[in-house]
């Protein structure tokens, strides 16, 4: 069977769908950030496929896969510390509660 | 490796020379020299920034074109750092207080780390380095969004701007990726140049970039975290946000249409900007008029003015960079004016909502009048800055002359008679409303005088001396053709 490139975009195309949806429909942040993680690293598998099999000569998608990692690590550190003070005040990470603020 | 091409950089490398003071000094100083802290990294930064306006803007490009030093991205460096400066006076008074004195070294780190963030963004050539300075430069706002830890309010608009500002990273990325996928490379000019036609994927990969530098920038329809953001976190940090953010944030997106996709300006994206424009504008302008929260109201009405500054994109021309970067320093000036008042009257009396501000001019006048210059400068009447801003970005555009751009142009036009209407409500509230005074007379601190003086003297001087202009145009246009800044 030949791998090619498809094999990888679509299920990368279907990771960053889902994390989409999850973003939209999840009530929980801790599942919100899951699902932000799912979007950042089906950029990562684009990014690493797309160097392999289109532009083997080179590393460049590579390094920004390695960099992308980096960055969505300090991300989900930042958004965890953010989300932990939230549930210090209120008691609950559920984003229909942190709405006190519309006026 | 030549490290000698790390000099190119050298604006970074004194920010980061202040970033280590300012640290060092929190660390290691014994406690009782700490309640200097705010001024020493008042006086670090002031310095600093004028290192940098004595240092020319010279082309050059280091790490094999990666980074980029030129004229342009000196100007806007410079009115960055002016503003910056401005937001670190008034926000002294904030830091030093009771509440925040434990963690106020924290403050002026982030701040200046973000900073940091935004050089990069200015002046990298290659989407990896933009992605980090992008990065650097948001979240650490979200850790300066939660800064008052008392306070409800924070906590809500820092998960807010967390979530939101990952999410908007996470489909820029994915908009790099397809440009990975069609060209093989991440440098601008690289990307210019293998980029052939207007394929689907290359429209796809358009939206995904503009819709996630769109968010940072607040274009409709990404605003939705704005006014929470704005009204929870705060008051020096939202002034912060408002200005320094959004200004680095409009001339690195300017930069990278013209420079990546520029030859796809009347094909893809023109009209994606037309409409992103005039939504912007219009929704922001609005909304404002029903806000009752002076920090939401300005937060809409900061929206509004970032459709007037992507007008400045839509020029494309060296016209338009300066008209940009202009309407960017008249904007520093005009919004931290305001927000000086809100933050001094909020130091005071913990009120921020507009109808506190009935009859101020009888018991603050200075206030009062300092808010006024602001919100004439915000709605561009003359002879105020606001007024000469709008008008060199209008020009800007019209000298394209195509009729869209009459339509365009039209459009902002009357968008600017509304929000002379909501401007004028809160000069009304201070000086026509018959209703009793809420606020009593005080005297504000006097780094906030200080700032809320420099801001004034810019409201007024930068309309009259045609100087500032003509500097930025000449940084402007020694870039040389518009592409390759």
């Amino acid at each position: 069977m030949d791998i090619n490139i498809l094999y990888y975009l679509i299920p990368s195309l279907f990771m960053f769908c889902c994390g989409l949806y999850g973003f939209i429909t999840r009530r929980n942040m801790i599942a919100i950030l899951i699902s932000l993680e799912l979007m950042l690293n089906s950029v990562d598998i684009n990014f690493a496929a797309f160097n392999r099999f289109m532009y083997n000569d080179q590393l460049e998608g590579m390094f920004f896969s390695l960099f992308a990692i980096g960055l969505a690590a300090a991300e989900t550190a930042l958004a965890i510390a953010i989300i932990i003070n939230v549930f210090r005040v209120s008691e609950n990470i559920d984003v229909d509660d942190v709405v006190k603020m519309k006026n | 490796m030549d490290y000698s091409q790390f000099l190119v950089m050298h604006r970074e490398i004194a920010l980061l020379a202040v970033f280590l003071v300012v640290f060092l000094y929190d660390i290691f100083m014994p406690k009782r020299a700490l309640g200097a802290t705010s001024w020493v990294a008042v006086g670090a930064f002031a310095l600093f920034t004028a290192y940098s306006f004595l240092m020319p803007g010279t082309n050059e490009t280091a790490f094999a074109g990666m980074y980029v030093s030129s004229g342009a991205c000196a100007a806007i460096k410079n009115i960055l750092n002016v503003g910056v400066l401005i937001v670190l006076i008034q926000a002294t008074k904030w830091a030093d207080s009771d509440l925040q004195i434990m963690r106020r070294g924290e403050f002026y780190e982030l701040l200046l780390i973000t900073l940091f963030g935004m050089y990069l963004m200015i002046s990298g050539r290659h989407f990896l380095i933009f992605l980090i300075g992008l990065e650097t430069a948001s979240l650490p706002l979200a850790a300066m969004v939660a800064f008052d830890k008392q306070r409800y309010e924070s906590h809500e608009a820092a998960v807010k701007y967390m979530l939101t500002a990952v999410f908007s990273s996470a489909i820029f990325m994915m908009g790099l990726s397809f440009v990975y996928g069609l060209t093989g490379t991440l440098y601008f000019s690289g990307i210019a140049d293998k980029l052939s036609e207007a394929s689907p994927l290359l429209i796809c990969a358009l939206a995904f970039v503009i819709a996630g530098i769109g968010f940072k920038l607040s274009l409709v329809p990404f605003h939705l975290w704005t006014a929470d953001v704005y009204q929870g976190a705060p008051t020096s940090v939202t002034a912060y946000f408002s200005v320094i953010s959004k200004g680095a944030a409009a001339f690195a997106f300017m930069v990278v249409l013209a420079q990546c996709f520029g030859a796809f300006y009347a094909d893809v994206w023109e009209w994606m900007l037309y409409a992103l424009i005039i939504l912007t504008i219009t929704v922001g302008n609005i909304f404002a008029i029903r806000q009752k929260n002076m920090k939401r109201f300005l937060a809409f009405s900061s929206i509004s003015q970032a459709g007037y500054i992507m007008l400045g994109v839509e020029a494309d021309s060296a016209v338009g960079l300066t008209a940009l970067m202009f309407y960017v320093l008249v904007y520093i000036f005009s919004n931290l004016a305001a927000f000086g008042v809100i933050g001094a009257i909020e130091n005071k009396t913990g009120k921020v909502e507009m109808t506190d501000y009935n009859g101020l001019s009888r018991t603050n006048p200075w206030l009062a009048f300092a808010m006024m210059l602001a919100m004439f400068s915000l709605a561009g009447i003359p002879p105020f800055a606001g007024f000469f801003s709008k008008f060199f970005i209008f020009t800007g555009c019209l000298s394209q002359g195509s009729v869209a751009i009459y339509i365009l142009v039209l459009i902002a036009l009357i968008n600017t008679i509304i929000s002379l209407y909501y401007y004028l409500l809160v000069v009304k509230a201070m000086y026509i409303s018959p209703e009793e005074p809420q606020i009593a007379n005080f005297r504000s601190a006097c780094p906030e005088r200080i700032g809320l003086w420099i801001c004034v003297l810019g409201i007024i001087a930068l309309g009259i001396v045609s100087f500032f202009y003509d500097s930025i145009y000449t940084a402007a246009s020694t870039a040389g053709i518009f592409a390759s800044l």
